[in-house]
């Protein structure tokens, strides 16, 4: 079968029209893959055909795909995340399935070409195209209604940065359907993922889907910190800003300081590939270690880009229902700035059996059980907050306490292996995926519905159903550890990773948990998609009016805002005094002002952002297959339009003040029917 | 938003450049840019090494003074934003350097020494 | 801060939690550039490490004592720092209001930044003719792969020059062009800062070692 697929890439197949591309490169003879191919063409046929039918291209296209609004861009990076976790998940049961399958001893249903895609698929649209877009969407909905503006620095870029992470993932969606995708591994590893040992498309896929994607995450990342430095509104000094937006903060410098490396690692593989250089070769002086040194300069920094965000979140979400001011501001604060300075010297403890020796080794070991301190003492924050609180068990509150109970048994294994000579043992097996598991899930996942749960009434102006909202939470949590702490157990003895097959039988019962543990995931995100359904059924009765609906506790600006907030956010900037500054408002006696508006000044929508960021989605397919005239075509039309568009100085407007007093009228009517007086 | 132009207008924010800045930071720059290319091109120190060690303290002299007056950096650009942003971006710069270098040679270490000599000078 | 109504919280009265007139918000542009370069640092940080680590392993091709020309270099030397000076006076005209002066000075300072490119490509042919191509070794790789990075944001400065010129000559020196000449002037300086860490490491230390 190997020499099969060579075939088909195979140098000689090269044509000048075409590149690489054939008849042979569509796997049809993949029975998966075509019944896949077939369910998405019937459910995308469907969906294109409704939303035809019901007129709603124009409206999508200029309310939503041209929006330069960080609302509607935070919602639309979610919605990403929402419909990536589809495939990255199928791909999960996938391989427990198959690991189930072998471990009793039968034959599995996928050989290892397809098995090996599927992990390397798992990995890379799991942290890239579900975890970034979901921490990107929070934090770009909330963040500037935190800090009282009324949208980012650089609204066009981060409507481009939006198109750049769905060009992204439409190419790693592409390489399902049109040829095949790497079966490296999420990191890609040379001399694997180098030409000689991966002669297909797949690494290339892997490569140019995240260079694009980490053009539109670094863009995104400069566009965020220079808003919370430049824009927060009066009076809101850093040491007052909420929790959220200080994780916002570092998360972005983080993201500015990291995603340059990984640009610079891929961009020498693929020079590697293409054009036969020696970065990483085995021959002619390359250093494949190079690259995972490199990669995990970028790798860990990436990790904390996603667990900070959520530390946010949760610090929102515990102050918030427990209806109590934050237990230690100013710690957590140090802590976040700890965190994102130590994130950058820990990163060969991804690679201590590598052979760097005992004193290096050392050194990134005691580094690493360092930083798990100022975590710490978040949790210990958090959990003083809760301490003679008011705990109210909404649905945010019991994703953050299934968070902390879940993610420090993930952060005392972090700890674990972050001693070398039990990672000499660890490395590389069925552990540390449960370990990453438990913190990602534990933390990310759990972080990721926390949030959307407690933003969505802001957001849509309806809350979510919560019997659906508890059903999902039950079936993830217990789903979760029936997943994966079997995987500690199996790894303690001595099960690898990225295994087809095991085939020892007196294991298999562990498996068969862990797959047991997966469907029960799938019936809570089955559930959290019945949840979003009913809930737009039911709006109605689950209507906010107040704009401050988790009992009128809410703590921030952006709780000040009708839900959904106007387009402008706010109609007069805010003035700050104190930390939590709605909770400040609501105290001491805040009329909400009805009248005396000016005219707002507003970005204009543009479709610019999807033209280029599809012209580079476009490149990427012909650099993949080696379309050279279509990838200089494609690049030359980026770059002539993005100057065309440097042309254009007429990029912004004014809201007239009569729009204003409608809007704040309607919300005015809006606000005494939820308190009649 | 076309303003109209005002003598002396100025970007907001934005540094104010001089003549005499611009000739400060240019003679300086040509004196630390000769004297390392005459002590390369004029094989003028016996010691490689000492050359090496002039090259590279010109050159983060010459790039402190680019800093200083081509880019006209200070501390209270864009409320310090610019500094620390430079700061830590140099920090984070000698970090990935220096970090690279201390694990790579180790890692080369470790694999057979009489290997690595043989294999440099390879065809 | 808010000059139309009093910050300080006064004893019996409601404080004030909103501004009655817009606040100005000085633009983001200069610092979001800045931080943009500052990941630009990072991006020739890991090519440098790249070269530091690769940058010995020469398997046998050339040596840069045998095909550097040091002389070609401290003249491409000059050319980019020439070059930055120029686009100072090309600031100083702007910061006068001058049209003219300001395209003439870009203009030059155009016509420096492409002999930079020129003799780049002129020196990376003769390299390649003499066996050290990017193929022949880690070490080359990592040169062209560090000098060749340098070289296409150069261009691409070059290409930016050019826009900017003719929006400037059709629509003046407005705020936002001016806002664009700031940047791209801490764009050119920037390349030239990179390119001092380039000749010192590579080229001087290359023909030393």
């Amino acid at each position: 079968m190997a020499s099969d697929y060579e075939a088909i890439y195979a140098d000689d197949r090269w044509s000048p029209v075409f590149g690489k591309l054939s008849w042979d490169v569509i796997p049809y003879y993949e029975p998966l893959v075509l019944m896949s191919f077939i369910g998405v063409v019937i459910g995308g046929g469907a969906l294109f055909g409704w939303v035809t039918y019901k007129k709603l291209w124009g409206y999508l296209w200029t309310e939503w795909f041209t929006s330069i609004d960080h609302k509607k861009i935070g919602i639309m990076y979610i919605i990403l995340g929402l419909v990536m976790l589809m495939r990255g998940f199928a791909d999960a049961i996938m391989m427990r399935v198959q690991q189930s399958l072998t471990s009793s001893g039968f034959d599995g249903y996928l050989d290892a070409h397809h098995y090996d895609q599927i992990f390397t698929a798992h990995g890379m649209i799991m942290i890239f195209f579900v975890a970034m877009p979901f921490v990107t969407g929070l934090m770009n909905y909330v963040m500037p209604l935190q800090i009282g503006a009324r949208d980012v620095a650089f609204p066009f870029l981060n409507n481009f940065s939006l198109w750049m992470t769905i060009g992204g993932a439409m190419l790693v969606n592409v390489s399902l359907f049109i040829g095949e995708f790497g079966q490296t591994g999420w990191l890609a590893y040379p001399p694997l993922s180098g030409i000689n040992f991966s002669p297909s498309v797949g690494v290339d896929y892997y490569i140019w889907a995240l260079q694009i994607a980490g053009i539109g995450t670094t863009l995104s990342g400069i566009n965020l910190l220079v808003t919370i430095v430049k824009m927060r509104a009066p009076g809101m000094t850093f040491m007052k800003m909420p929790v959220f937006t200080w994780t916002t903060l570092a998360t972005n410098v983080l993201i500015v300081a990291s995603f340059p490396v990984l640009t610079v690692v891929l961009a020498l593989l693929s020079l590697d590939r293409f054009l036969d250089m020696h970065f990483f070769t085995n021959d002619l002086g390359g250093n494949a270690m190079m690259y995972i040194n490199l990669i995990w300069i970028w790798g860990h920094p990436e990790v904390y880009i996603l667990i900070l965000p959520v530390f946010g979140v949760f610090t929102e979400v515990v102050a918030t229902h427990c209806r109590k001011q934050i237990f230690g501001y100013d710690s957590m604060v140090y802590a976040i700035v700890v965190i994102t300075i130590l994130s950058y010297i820990v990163w060969l403890h991804h690679f201590f059996t590598m052979g760097s020796g005992a004193s290096v080794n050392a050194f990134f070991g005691i580094t690493t059980m360092i930083i798990s301190i100022p975590t710490g003492a978040k949790i210990f924050n958090w959990l003083f907050t809760m301490y003679k609180g008011r705990i109210t068990y909404e649905l945010p509150m019991m994703w953050t306490i299934a968070f902390i109970i879940t993610f420090v048994i993930g952060g005392m294994t972090g700890v674990l292996l972050a001693v070398p000579p039990a990672d000499f043992v660890l490395h590389n097996s069925l552990f540390l995926v449960a370990h990453f598991h438990n913190v990602i899930i534990g933390g990310v996942v759990f972080g990721v519905f926390a949030g959307i749960t407690f933003w969505f009434p802001k957001a849509f102006g309806y809350r979510l159903d919560p019997y659906w909202g508890k059903v999902s939470f039950w079936f993830w949590v217990i789903g979760f550890y029936l997943a994966f702490m079997p995987l500690y157990a199996l790894g303690l003895m001595g099960v690898t990773r990225r295994l087809s097959q095991f085939p020892d039988t007196t294991l298999s019962t562990y498996f068969h948990v862990a797959t047991v543990g997966a469907l029960f995931i799938a019936v809570g995100i089955a559930a959290f998609v019945l949840q979003m359904v009913l809930s737009y059924l039911k709006r109605d009765e689950l209507r906010d009016d107040s704009g401050d609906p988790w009992g009128g506790d809410g703590r921030t600006l952006e709780w000040s805002t009708s839900s959904p907030p106007p387009k402008y956010n706010f109609a007069f900037t805010p003035q700050v005094h104190k930390f939590d500054t709605w909770w400040d408002m609501k105290q001491r006696g805040y009329v909400r002002p009805v009248d005396g508006f000016n005219p707002i000044h507003m970005p204009k929508n543009t479709g610019a952002g999807f033209v280029l960021a599809m012209l580079c989605t476009v490149m990427g397919f012909g650099l993949i297959w080696q379309i050279w005239w279509l990838a200089a075509c494609a690049f030359f039309a980026a770059v002539v339009g993005a100057i065309i568009h440097t042309f254009n100085y007429d990029r912004e407007y004014y809201i007239p003040v009569e729009e204003i007093e409608a809007v704040e009228a309607r919300r005015s009517e809006q606000l005494a029917k939820g308190n009649p007086a | 938003m076309s303003a109209h132009a005002d003598i002396e207008q100025h970007v907001e924010g934005a540094p104010h450049a001089s003549f005499r800045e611009y000739m400060i930071g240019f003679w300086l720059s040509v004196v630390l840019t000769v004297i390392p290319f005459w002590l390369v091109l004029g094989d003028v120190l016996e010691s490689a090494n000492l050359t090496i060690f002039i090259i590279i303290f010109f050159a983060i002299m010459q790039m402190i003074v680019h800093m200083i007056y081509f880019l006209h950096l200070n501390t209270k650009s864009e409320a310090g934003w610019i500094l620390i942003s430079l700061a830590f971006t140099l920090m984070l710069v000698v970090i990935a350097i220096s970090g690279s270098v201390w694990i790579m040679w180790h890692l080369d270490q470790n694999m057979m020494p009489l290997m690595i000599e043989a294999a440099r000078a390879l065809p | 801060m808010n000059s139309v109504n009093p910050t300080a919280d006064q004893v019996d009265e409601t404080p004030v939690f909103y501004l009655k007139e817009e606040p100005h918000h000085a633009p983001g542009t200069l610092l979001g550039f800045w931080i943009y370069l500052m990941s630009d640092c990072l991006i020739f940080a890991a090519l440098f490490a790249t070269r530091a680590v690769v940058g010995s392993n020469y398997m046998g091709s050339p040596l840069p004592k045998d095909v550097f020309n040091i002389e070609l270099i401290l003249v491409s030397t000059f050319c980019l720092l020439f070059s930055s000076i120029t686009y100072g006076f090309a600031v100083l005209q702007m910061q006068q209001n001058k049209v003219n002066g300001t395209l003439m000075w870009l203009a030059i300072t155009g016509l420096l930044g492409a002999a930079f490119i020129g003799i780049e490509l002129y020196e990376f042919n003769h390299l390649i003719h003499a066996g050290a191509s990017p193929q022949s070794s880690a070490s080359w790789s990592s040169f062209y792969a560090l000098v060749g990075t340098h070289g296409l944001h150069v261009s691409f400065g070059l290409l930016w020059m050019v826009v900017l010129m003719v929006q400037v000559k059709m629509y003046a020196l407005t705020v936002a062009n001016m806002r664009r000449l700031f940047c791209l002037s801490m764009f050119w300086h920037f390349l030239d800062l990179v390119w001092l860490g380039v000749f010192s490491l590579v080229y001087l230390t290359g023909v030393l070692l």
